[in-house]
């Protein structure tokens, strides 16, 4: 049931945000909001809401100011991959490695951050959620330990994962 | 001093596309494409987006109250691709590796050890 509430209400605000003109919204474009809100929140509820550790706001605290970090990663990145681009310097490979997270959530959080930073791209994730990373450019002093490290790979996404997430 | 802003951003975003599209060209394999597809383009389009939300509130500000919903629609069409970009890079890099293509030139595949063990 809460479940259901909560997908319809987002479902609303984003029909208010997608129709909304410069004016107030007509009563008949409220009405027929709520109808389909309903609908689509009913459809939606077990995809949109699997536990409720989103409603804590330490996590949405926490990713708020993960995002400035995150965009500061990114327009690196992107001119990282430029320079291979136009050079064509490349030094791929896979690589695991073993954040610690424990939940779903977190290593979502972490696999798509790295997906979108310097020179990295995640492929595959296990069951003990490894994650299995291709990567652009690899270095030396990672390939000599088993366990990869992970700071040369992701920096410190992990433990932003580990509080967003966890 | 709006406009010449505007135009920045809109340079940017088209040269990072450009880079994208260069990269899918240039690079060996669908892994080392994947970079030059999530990243490039994704900043690119982000700068384009920011480009069009600047000018809907730019407008919206000085007085053509319709603009706002130009501004609204593409953020809302930029938490999408941050959203689904990375997602749909994963879910082909996996299926490729699942279909067996393997990293040209790779130095290293500790997915393919996995799975050989």
């Amino acid at each position: 049931m809460i479940a259901f509430i909560a997908s319809a209400v987002f479902c609303f605000v984003l029909w208010l945000l997608l129709t909304f003109n410069g004016r107030m919204w007509g009563t008949d474009e409220i009405i027929a909001g709520i109808v389909m809100a309903a609908i689509a929140g009913f459809a939606a509820r077990k995809i949109f809401v699997k536990d409720f550790k989103l409603a804590n706001p330490k996590r949405w605290i926490f990713f708020l100011a993960y995002l400035p970090r995150f965009f500061f990663e990114m327009a690196k990145a992107n001119f990282d991959v430029a320079y291979r681009v136009l050079t064509g310097r490349i030094r791929p490979g896979i690589v695991k490695i073993s954040p610690g997270l424990k939940t779903d959530l977190a290593i979502t959080v972490l696999a798509n951050s790295i997906t979108l930073t310097p020179g990295t791209l995640s492929v595959d994730v296990d069951e003990e959620r490894n994650l299995y990373v291709h990567w652009i450019n690899v270095k030396d002093e990672v390939l000599e330990k088993m366990p990869r490290e992970c700071r040369p790979i992701c920096s410190t996404f992990p433990d932003w994962a580990r509080r967003i997430g966890e | 001093m709006m406009w010449e802003i505007l135009y920045i951003f809109l340079g940017v975003g088209i040269f990072f596309n450009l880079l994208g599209s260069l990269g899918l060209l240039r690079f060996p394999d669908v892994y080392t494409r994947l970079h030059a597809g999530t990243k490039c383009t994704t900043f690119g389009s982000i700068s384009i987006c920011l480009a069009v939300i600047g000018y809907g509130l730019w407008k919206w500000y000085e007085g053509d109250k319709q603009m706002i919903t130009m501004a609204i629609h593409s953020f809302i069409a930029l938490v999408a691709i941050l959203l689904t970009n990375p997602t749909g890079a994963h879910a082909i890099a996996r299926a490729a590796h699942r279909s067996g293509v393997k990293p040209a030139k790779a130095v290293v595949d500790d997915l393919e050890e996995e799975k050989n063990d």
